[in-house]
């Protein structure tokens, strides 16, 4: 009978769970879903992650590979983020060219690097003005169940910390590079941004870490990412109902609480790695 | 005859004085804009803010495809186009920030199984492009009779390197700073609508630019009620 109900109206069925201070899935209204990491799991790529956020998964692999220095930062290298929804992880995809969400997606995550200048491109320069490393990161979406942003920019975050660039010196006589795949060193993570979604219910009521059917019902949605400073990187809130001051002062304690959380989840799974 | 109208307003409190982190002035620069200026759109208009010129259509309610149509509300596109080269992933990401603000905004249960199109043409950008864009597609959306529960506003706010709060920045500005923050604001009870960032910057701080982009937006809601009271006192 309460699946019968939830079909015909999937709205009051929420909000029936929302007046008890719960969600259908048992969660309450400001509890994350069972978040688990694994890293280094992709052998081909220089750097890789996985990120489960209760059913979303999201999947990282970053390649390094040489490029020309922009000409008008010749001490830079590039940081190339791509988000991938393909149809496998939901059946509002079609396969072709980047949709909406996507891009959407994919700028947020260039945002997020951008401003939290979680790495410098100046490290990513090997000989300035005619050689640095290009770092492709592609975040492949394999099951879309919701807060696909906050998946993103973690598994973004723990696949720099595994990535590995192999040294390289520029050949005097030839002026060719010689890599040296033998000494590799990790890349310098200066911050850890760190994504907190949160979904607007009936214009008040805000829930934290939206599954897809609670986005599809929700009125607005809003993201946060946070260092570890407490300074905020991004604050996406892409139209949707209004909120007052207050209620983003909540949701700025939530996301320091959140950012602990998820630190704490790394540094165990790095500390557990064994050192190659 | 209904032509094109045009009302200008000069808002400039406290001129050229950049307002300290305690308390912001209004240091908007001059605005203007011009509504109906475009013959075949349902609703066209021109807003100016310095020398940021943003040009928005809207079409509708009209004809939609049977596969975006919803069941019991109006479909909003939004298109931006910038003023050189093609639109890239920065404008999709655009676009869909100004039909989110667009769409809690506008009434879309009055007209269902419809579309409403808003397309935005960049004709100069100099700083604080897209609260320019907000502001000339609610002229728009006004213009073309589109119902809506509220008027929303853009309004951007540059944090430097100090700490100081500019409104309003212009490109040169922009660049300084050391956080660019946009938000859409609605005219009822000056709720955040959307907000979109760039840089880094501190909790305090973004209450700080909240509340002056919330003093800001009075003088552009009292500007969007001065122009339309002037136009259609006209007529």
């Amino acid at each position: 009978m309460a699946a019968g109900f939830k079909t015909v109206e999937p709205l009051e069925y929420y909000r029936r769970f929302l007046k008890e201070n719960c969600r259908p899935d048992g969660r309450e209204l400001g509890e994350f879903r069972t978040t688990t990491v694994n890293i280094g799991s992709i052998g081909t790529a220089d750097g890789s992650s996985l990120v489960k956020l209760g059913n979303t998964t999201v999947i990282c692999g970053i390649k390094a590979e040489f490029g020309a220095p922009p000409t008008d930062a010749p001490d830079k290298g590039y940081v190339v983020p791509n988000v991938d929804l393909s149809p496998l992880c939901s059946w509002r995809f079609r396969s072709g060219p980047p949709g909406e969400e996507a891009q959407v997606a994919s700028q947020f995550i260039a945002d997020v690097i951008e401003n939290s200048q979680v790495i410098q491109k100046e490290d990513l320069c090997i000989s300035p003005g005619k050689l640095a490393w290009v770092l492709y990161c592609d975040l492949i979406c394999l099951n879309h169940d919701g807060n696909i942003l906050d998946a993103c920019t973690f598994a973004l975050l723990a696949a720099f910390k595994n990535v590995q660039l192999p040294e390289v010196t520029i050949n005097e006589e030839t002026a060719l590079a010689e890599v040296n795949l033998k000494k590799k060193s990790y890349l310098n993570v200066r911050t850890h941004p760190v994504a907190t979604s949160f979904a607007v219910f009936d214009d008040t009521l805000l829930i934290v870490d939206p599954t897809e059917e609670e986005e599809n019902l929700a009125t607005g949605t809003l993201t946060v990412v946070m260092d570890e400073e407490g300074k905020l990187c991004c604050l996406h809130k892409p139209g949707g109902s209004g909120l007052t001051a207050a209620k983003l002062q909540d949701c700025m304690s939530r996301a320091v609480t959140r950012h602990k959380e998820v630190k704490k989840l790394m540094d165990e799974v790095f500390k557990s790695m064994k050192p190659k | 005859m209904e032509g094109a109208t045009q009302t200008e307003t000069k808002i400039r409190a406290e001129s050229g004085i950049e307002s300290g982190p305690r308390g912001p002035g209004c240091s908007l620069r001059h605005f203007a804009c011009e509504q109906n200026l475009l013959s075949r759109p349902d609703g066209s208009a021109s807003f100016l803010q310095g020398d940021t010129s943003v040009l928005a259509g809207v079409y509708g309610p009209a004809e939609v495809k049977v596969s975006k149509e919803i069941f019991n509300k109006a479909t909003l596109e939004v298109t931006l186009r910038p003023k050189i080269g093609l639109p890239g992933v920065a404008e999709k990401s655009r676009e869909r920030l100004i039909r989110n603000t667009c769409e809690a905004v506008v009434l879309g249960a009055l007209h269902p199984r419809t579309s409403i199109t808003v397309v935005l043409q960049v004709v100069s950008d100099a700083g604080s492009l897209l609260a320019c864009c907000l502001n000339a597609a609610c002229m728009a959306l006004v213009d073309a009779g589109v119902p809506m529960r509220a008027l929303f506003c853009g309004v951007t706010c540059a944090l430097d390197s100090d700490g100081n709060l500019l409104l309003d920045p212009t490109a040169k500005q922009e660049k300084e700073a050391r956080a660019v923050l946009t938000f859409a604001l609605d005219s009822v009870e000056r709720k955040l609508l959307m907000s979109t960032t760039k840089g880094l910057y501190s909790d305090a701080e973004l209450q700080q630019c909240l509340a002056a982009a919330q003093a800001a937006s009075q003088h552009v809601f009292r500007f969007y009620r001065e122009s339309l009271q002037r136009r259609y006192s006209k007529s």
